[in-house]
Parts: structure tokens; sequence; C-alpha cells
């Protein structure tokens, strides 16, 4: 069995299961967003008189924080509500957490070997920490908090075996592009990575990975529990975990293998990732004029995006015309990026530093696009719309392409903003 | 056991693969009042579908349909008029949701090419059959599983859910 697949196996009981069956289990978190709260036919409708397994349960407030709304006040209450009456395990509220994947990861919430749900699509986000993570919808999720159970249909896997290291000036989303141009959907499959390339990575830019990996419509996607995820979770002493690893006769669907040092600047064309990739340079040649530019989200709202989006504007200025919103991934990251310099330097060249939130990326608040505007990201989606108005076009790079492309006012190779003093980040990221 | 019975109805054809549920349910119709939010349903893909939609109605739809947010986008389909789905292949939280939400849906590889947008079609959970009725073609998709079907039949999760006293 896969990885994904046996830790189904051990959550359900089963012995042994195969893909396309339905496992009935348990799972050891269910995160809960905002978005649950809203009093509505399809979030919650009415309030629950009683849950299964309420030290199981987190409530993360992240969608839309501080609350922009009389409604979304109303969700949050009434996530405050049901935390405090029903006994849950954690509720970060406004200012104590930021967005949920990234604190589920920070908050070591999820641990190797266990399986996880969330509302939220983008729960594959976990798996960097060798956890079994994916989103449900919010009606499967009222049902898991309630019954303590839901279902699963198993999938088959592919594996990306990587190898080699990123050249300069190249991060985790140029490796996700690389992946989303030259293998396009997965579908229905679980993902795997695995090999010496691993290696090279941070924790910081294999989750950018794992979250992005939901764009190729995958389902689970699993890293292993090496040496660094296991020094990682070392502090978590409260509660029992056991790591997966593939069994040796594992099955795959396909398994490919990537170079790293293949891997090239990238900019993704608007409403479209799979297969809609093309290098920086072709995009740069373009002439492409933005409006704005993002660095956020639970993908790329990472120290390490701060850091680079830093570096990049440093003792430059944002182009007059463009607005650059940088959206810590949580209020940790925020309170880091402040004690190292990071926001001061990216507010001296006139970006916008927001608390985290899930914000401008799921277009609810803080950032939303107009009209015929165009925007580069380093965010989860480029959808039509995605972001605000469906007449917007969103473009998605790096968070170092990004910043230069604000400091330039069109889509730009960050190549020639990163010196030497860069290249430190570049292994770091 | 409970089983949702055989529906028929007039057929709308989206054929592109990858339609995502920010298309069906934009986050820009949240906070909009219900009948503005519903004219929303499909407007980046083809403004103005919403309101033509006849309670009833059958989508048939490409590959890989309801990609993306976890939203529970089923719920707007269902409030346009939309009855039942049939598609070439559904993304798994979309397919979670439209059975959670209680939208029948069938996956039926081929059903985009024996469906002309208007046709009369109808498709059947407990078999898995799509049946063109204006052409007289047939085909098998998967079957959803009982426990599945159980649940659109029961009215989805929450109607379940109240029955149990969870809420």
């Amino acid at each position: 069995m896969t990885m994904a697949q046996k830790v189904l196996a051990r959550h359900s009981g089963e012995a042994a299961v195969v893909p396309g069956q339905l496992v009935i289990t348990e799972v050891d978190l269910v995160v809960m967003a905002d978005s649950v709260f809203y009093k509505a036919d399809d979030r919650l409708p009415t309030d629950l008189k009683k849950v299964s397994h309420p030290e199981r349960v987190a409530v993360l407030l992240d969608h839309q924080v501080p609350a922009p709304s009389v409604k979304s006040a109303l969700a949050h209450k009434r996530a405050r509500e049901h935390a405090d009456r029903l006994g849950f395990r954690w509720l970060a509220d406004v200012g104590r957490g930021g967005i949920e994947h990234q604190v589920i990861i920070e908050r070591k919430l999820a641990l190797p070997g266990q399986l996880v749900a969330c509302n939220d699509s983008h729960t594959s986000s976990a798996g960097v920490l060798n956890s079994a993570a994916r989103g449900l919808g919010m009606a499967d999720i009222v049902q898991l908090v309630c019954t303590g159970k839901t279902y699963y249909k198993v999938s088959p896997a592919v594996k990306f075996r990587l190898t080699g290291e990123l050249p300069f000036g190249t991060y985790a989303k140029d490796i996700f592009l690389h992946i989303a141009q030259r293998f396009g959907s997965q579908e229905g499959h679980d993902i795997e990575f695995e090999g010496p390339g691993l290696a090279s990575l941070s924790l910081d830019s294999r989750a950018t990975l794992s979250t992005m990996c939901t764009e190729l419509n995958a389902n689970f996607v699993m890293f292993p529990a090496d040496q660094l995820i296991m020094d990682y979770v070392s502090t978590v002493t409260d509660r029992p975990f056991e790591p997966v690893t593939a069994d040796p006769d594992a099955e795959y669907a396909a398994v490919y293998d990537i170079d790293l040092g293949d891997v090239r600047t990238a900019v993704a064309l608007p409403d479209a990732l799979n297969k809609n990739v093309v290098p920086v340079g072709t995009a740069a040649g373009e002439k492409i004029r933005i409006d704005q530019a993002f660095v956020g989200s639970c993908a790329n709202g990472k120290l390490a995006d701060l850091e680079i989006a830093a570096a990049v504007v440093k003792g430059r200025q944002i182009a007059d015309h463009v607005r650059f919103l940088v959206t810590p991934a949580s209020q940790a990251v925020y309170l880091e990026a402040v004690k190292r310099g990071y926001v001061q330097t990216l507010v001296e060249a006139g970006a916008i530093v927001t608390n985290s939130t899930c914000g401008a990326c799921s277009g609810g608040h803080m950032g939303v696009l107009g009209p015929g505007e165009v925007c580069i990201t380093s965010s989860t989606r480029n959808y039509k719309g995605r972001m605000g108005s469906p007449d917007a076009r969103i473009y998605m790079g790096s968070s170092a392409t990004v910043a230069a492309s604000a400091v330039e006012g069109f889509i730009a190779d960050p190549a020639p903003y990163l010196d030497g003093a860069q290249r430190q980040i570049g292994a770091q990221a | 056991m409970n089983e949702v019975a055989p529906l028929t109805g007039r057929a709308w054809v989206f054929p592109q693969d990858y339609i995502n549920t920010d298309a069906m349910m934009p986050r820009a119709g949240y906070d909009l009042p219900p009948k503005q939010q519903e004219s929303l349903v499909l407007s980046s893909i083809r403004p103005g579908w919403a309101d033509l939609v006849e309670p009833g109605d059958i989508l048939v739809a490409g590959r890989n349909f309801g990609t993306g947010s976890s939203r529970p986008a089923p719920t707007l389909l269902r409030r346009v008029g939309i009855a039942g789905l049939v598609c070439e292949s559904v993304a798994e939280i979309f397919q979670r949701n439209c059975v959670s939400y209680a939208l029948p849906v069938l996956e039926c590889p081929g059903c985009l090419t024996m469906t002309t947008e208007g046709d009369t079609v109808s498709l059947d959970l407990e078999t898995g059959t799509f049946t063109n009725v204006t052409t007289g073609v047939s085909r098998q998709g998967p079957v959803l599983p009982a426990m599945l079907r159980q649940t659109i039949a029961a009215g989805g999760a929450y109607a379940m859910l109240r029955a149990e006293g969870y809420m």
C-alpha cells in the first residue's frame, strides 16, 4: 500500500485497502474555519447539540478576519459559542492564529501517520508532516464532528521522485509550476513525494508543494517523515503518532522523475494552472502591466516568502501604479517578519502588510480586484473571478517574481533583483 | 433501503473540462441577495444561463467537474433549478458535496458525446444509467455506493443529523 492507503487502512481497521474501496474511518483531527459557522442552509443552519470527540476538533478563524461585516462577526461569535459549549480542543481567535493550514503545521496539530480533515480544499498542506490530510465539504465536516466518523474512497497514487537542487533564484512555487506544466492534472490520485532532492527543500518549501498539489486536483498529498520532519515534531510529547512509509511493493499509477536543476522561473497565465505555464522571460517579454501584486495565502505567505519579497524590494520603491499586498500566513510569521525587519523593508518600499487571513487569495476582502485589473500573485489559485471581478486577470509566480513585478510595474524576472546575498535565501526557501 | 427516484429532464450541456466551484458559486455573490447570487451561477462561462434554467433540468458536464474550492456549490445548482448532474468525471470534494447536499450526481464517461443541449435525458443512480430519451441511447457509469445514494435519498447530511438529534 501507498502512504495514504496505509493511513486509511489503520484508521478503518482494515488489514489492507485497495483503490476504489470506500472506507469508514475516525480521524485524529478535524479543523473548522469561520466559513462553517454562517447561519445558512448550506453552512451551519442550526446549532450543534452534541459532538462525538470534541478533543479532536480545532476551530481556526481565518477566512474573514478581522470581521469585515456583521455577517462575519456573527459567524465568529457562533464559532466561539460552539467551541466553549461543546469543549473543542482549541479555538484560534482573531490575532491568535492565522491561516488554518499554516497554523496546523506551526502548532503541530497534525502529526506523522495521522488522518486529518478540514473544510478547506487546501488541507493537503498538512501532508508535509506525513499526515494524510484532505479537504471535505462543510456538511461532511459537520457530520464528522457530530458522529466522529466519515468516509473516504481509496485512491491510486502517483509518485514524484525529486533529485538535484533548485537553480539560484527559483523556489518551491516554480517547482509546482514546472509540475503543473509538465504533468498537468492528477485528478483522482493521491501524490507522494520522495527522493534525494527533498533534502534540499525546507519545511516551508515542501509545504508550498503539499498545498499547491490541491491545484493538480490531487486527493491526499504525502511527504516522507524524514529527519527534518521527525526533528520538527520531536517536541510533541502529549500525543502519540506513528509515521507512515509506503510498502516496498506499493503500486503507483505513475512514477515521475523531476530533476530540481531543470526548474526555471515560471509564470502561470490567467484562469488555469495546469498546462498553462510559460517561462518568466516569455511573460516579461509581453510587457504585461499589473495593478496589484500579492504575496500571501496558505501556500506562500510563509516566512521564506516575506524574506524573499523583502530582499527583492529592499532599497527600492514599488511602481507608482501598483498595490503590493503582503499577507503573512500566520500571526507568528508576521511577528517573526517584524523582528527580522522584513515588514519594515516592505512598508518602506510602499507595500501593505496585512494581518494574517485568507483575504485577497479568496477574493473576500483585503485586496479584491476590480474589472479589467491585472494581478500577479503567489497565492493558491488564478481562476477567473477568484480574487474579485470575473473580468480581472490573475497571473501566478513565485514570491520573488511577484515582488520583482511589483517594483517594475510589469511582470518581471526576479533574477536581476537577487544578488549574491540572496543566494542564501534561495537555499533556505 | 431508500433509493433516489430516477430523474428525467431537459439537458443543459457544459462541455468544458475542469469547471471549478468558483465559477458555480463566485465569492462575489456571497453577500448578495439570494436571487442575485443565483444569477451569477456559471455566469463567467455562460452569462445569463441561470435565468434560463427551469426546475427539473439536468446538467451534463465534462471532466473533473467541480474542481477547486470545497464551497457548497451543489446547493447553488439546486437553487437555480438543476435536479441532477451527469458528467464525464466529477471532482472528489464536489462529488461528496453533491451527496451531502442531496444533488443526484452520476459519473458517466461518454455522456457528452451522446447529448445535444435541449434533449430529454434521464439518470438512474441505482443502476448508474444515463439515458438520452430523445435519441434512445443509454450508457452505464460507475454506480454510486449504496451508502451515498441513501444520503441523497434522505435529503442530505443535515437531514440525517437532524433525525439523529445532532442538530
